[in-house]
């Protein structure tokens, strides 16, 4: 367990390194850094002077070391769009994304399995045939398109919902919250259903097919065999080893969800992470742009490992095979 | 399906890679012939659902690869445009014009051309990155798989740690990064060359893995054995010998991966790095009407939408046909 736990995290440490190679080969090359943070009129001692300040100068492999231990404390300059500290810009922004994505998480898990189960359980009810015909379209809809089209039935058309903006925000410590106040939450409902109705799908297709698995496997014969009511069955002893993997899949899906928060925030004008860093893109703002690369990688690695520790734990045969290999 | 692999294999501008696919499409394709009159036409014609999808794809493809002879109007030539005829709706509603029968958006540009415009730009942005993903992983897979040892390890590193991310957040940041050192040095690029190097670049990890897999299990095998002892060039073994028997997985992968690519541009454009609105593709003209949606203009967003919706959902059932069709193991 220990060594699995020791290789995977040197395996983690080789992908942080990487992203952060690649982070400041942005951050260094493209386009000049001096040139960003100046004004047309600075002169060209003064550009001087400030490039020997930031240590543009030094070698580079001094300067990639230099640039390591910022992104360690998570210094990364000054946006060049914003003028801010990149390190506020996203402590600002970060809360709202997270919200954003434990919600579609909860969304994706508190509709997908039970969908997943029914349509495991009923193979060929036209409930199961609609859930799975919903679940194709939800696949192939882009995110984008999917919001547009909310927006539309309940902002434009029905207008019960808000179409933009996080609403009334609260702050709790450094944390600004939307869940405490009623426009908070209200605002939250159609992103979080844009966001989260991909890995719904998901979610549903996989129960399905793990139920499917489980349910011809023979202690479940077995427990019907001994007459026990169909609920427990379907939920004491198929349900919960079909858990397993939804949670891994779950679990790394989170990255994703991030990742495609980009797309629903622009949609929603919602003020998180995603909508900074296409505005970033946009307006090639490489600070941030690093940054966010360094944040995310940071998140997908954390989250992949966590998985694969709580997965070995829980399934006995990869600890085996671990140590084997 | 069979006017995938031509298309895939013919309108490449890329010479390098189209000479690649070619000589690997070149070798198999009697045989794929042979399969097609036999088990795989009989499962297509099986599914009403498959062939509904086949046919609207190619009503979509060849729609709007005949675009500039189909469309009622030029959407490029600016001269032909009015900002009069702006925001108009359909043609069957009340204050629409004949000449538009699907409206027009904010420039006065007619939704209909600018939709078979926009598809064929999509289309080909989708086919040529699929292309230009399955040129890099298809060599890097034959390569690392070939080769083994320290190549092996180094390419499957990259695969991986690619793999961490989602293909979209890749493609953003390579579309972001071309066009900072696009906007820094001043150079003319093409919007649409950048498109096709970002989602390329994001997509080819999956074939690279396929591919290697199975060139792994086919190196051992008598046949490679024997064209090595005759002193065949390796290249040659890898791209003459092995490459057929790795097609068919990477078709599947292709096919799906079309509808991705699709998906992808449309969301890159839509984010406002894609094509921009003076050659507008269907998430450029998504965006543009997303603007309006207030306005009550729906239709510069319902009619590219859908458009967009039908081409994703047909090309990715008639990926999932293929990959159940080829593969018996699947149920």
């Amino acid at each position: 367990m220990l060594a699995f736990a020791i290789r995977r995290l040197f395996e983690a440490a080789f992908v942080m390194v990487t992203v952060a190679l690649l982070a400041f080969v942005l951050f260094r090359f493209v386009g000049d850094p001096v040139n960003q943070m100046v004004g047309q009129d600075t002169s060209i001692e003064d550009r001087i002077r400030l490039r020997e300040e930031l240590g543009l100068n030094d070698p580079i492999p001094v300067q990639f070391g230099r640039f390591l231990a910022d992104a360690a404390r998570f210094e990364f300059g000054i946006s060049y769009q914003m003028k801010q500290p990149v390190t506020t810009i996203i402590a600002e922004r970060f809360p709202a994304t997270l919200e954003l994505a434990l919600a579609a998480a909860l969304f994706a898990l508190a509709l997908g399995i039970p969908m997943g189960v029914y349509t495991g359980i009923h193979r060929d009810s036209w409930l199961s045939k609609f859930f799975l015909s919903v679940s194709l379209i939800g696949v192939s809809l882009p995110t984008f398109l999917i919001g547009i089209l909310l927006i539309y039935v309940f902002a434009v058309w029905l207008g019960v919902l808000p179409s933009f903006g996080r609403g009334d925000v609260v702050r709790v410590g450094f944390w600004r919250t939307g869940l405490l106040t009623v426009s908070g939450l209200k605002a939250l409902i159609l992103p979080a259903v844009t966001l989260g109705l991909f890995q719904m799908t998901l979610v549903t297709r996989l129960v399905r097919s793990e139920m499917l698995e489980v349910l011809r496997t023979d202690y479940i014969k077995f427990a019907r065999a001994r007459g026990l009511p169909q609920r427990a069955i379907n939920f004491g002893h198929a349900l919960k080893n079909t858990l397993v993997p939804v949670i891994t899949v779950i679990g790394l899906q989170l990255g994703a969800i991030i990742a495609f928060a980009i797309i629903t925030e622009t949609v929603f004008q919602w003020p998180g992470m995603g909508l900074m860093f296409i505005q970033a893109v946009q307006n090639a703002d490489i600070p941030i742009m690093a940054a966010y690369l360094m944040l995310v990688a940071f998140l997908f690695v954390l989250i992949n490992f966590i998985v694969d520790l709580i997965y070995v734990r829980v399934d006995p045969r990869i600890r085996i095979y671990g140590r084997g290999v | 399906m069979n006017e995938l692999p031509r298309n895939v294999s013919t309108s490449g501008p890329l010479p390098r890679i189209s000479a690649e696919v070619a000589a690997g499409a070149a070798a198999p394709r009697s045989r794929l012939a042979a399969f097609v009159d036999s088990d795989l036409l009989h499962s297509f014609l099986q599914s009403k659902l498959v062939v509904a999808a086949a046919i609207v794809t190619a009503l979509l493809v060849g729609a709007a690869l005949l675009a500039p002879l189909i469309a009622p109007h030029d959407p490029y030539d600016l001269r032909s445009l009015s900002l009069l005829d702006s925001n108009m709706p359909p043609a069957w509603e009340t204050g629409g014009d004949q000449r538009y029968l699907l409206g027009t958006d904010d420039q006065g540009r007619d939704i209909l051309s600018t939709i078979l415009y926009g598809t064929r730009s999509s289309i080909l942005i989708g086919i040529c990155s699929v292309m230009l993903a399955i040129a890099i992983g298809l060599s890097l897979g034959l390569w690392a798989g070939y080769a083994g040892g320290r190549v092996d390890s180094v390419v499957m590193r990259i695969a991986d740690v690619q793999l961490t991310f989602p293909a979209i957040l890749t493609a953003l940041l390579i579309d972001g990064v071309v066009l900072a050192i696009v906007r820094n040095y001043r150079m003319e690029g093409s919007k649409f060359w950048i498109l096709v190097v970002a989602i390329g670049l994001s997509f080819w990890v999956q074939y690279a893995r396929t591919v290697r897999g199975v060139t792994l299990v086919e190196r051992n095998k008598e046949y490679v054995e024997a064209a090595r002892l005759i002193g065949l060039h390796p290249l040659k073994i890898m791209f003459q010998h092995i490459l057929p028997n790795v097609l068919g997985p990477v078709l599947v992968i292709a096919t799906i991966n079309l509808a991705l690519a699709v998906i992808t541009e449309a969301t890159l454009s839509f984010l406002g790095v894609g094509l921009p609105p003076t050659e507008p593709s269907l998430g450029t003209m998504i965006q543009i009407g997303n603007k309006y949606l207030f306005s009550g203009s729906w239709w510069m967003v319902a009619f590219p939408g859908l458009t967009l919706a039908l081409l994703a959902l047909a090309v990715n059932l008639l990926g999932d046909w293929l990959r159940d069709a080829l593969n018996p193991k699947l149920r």
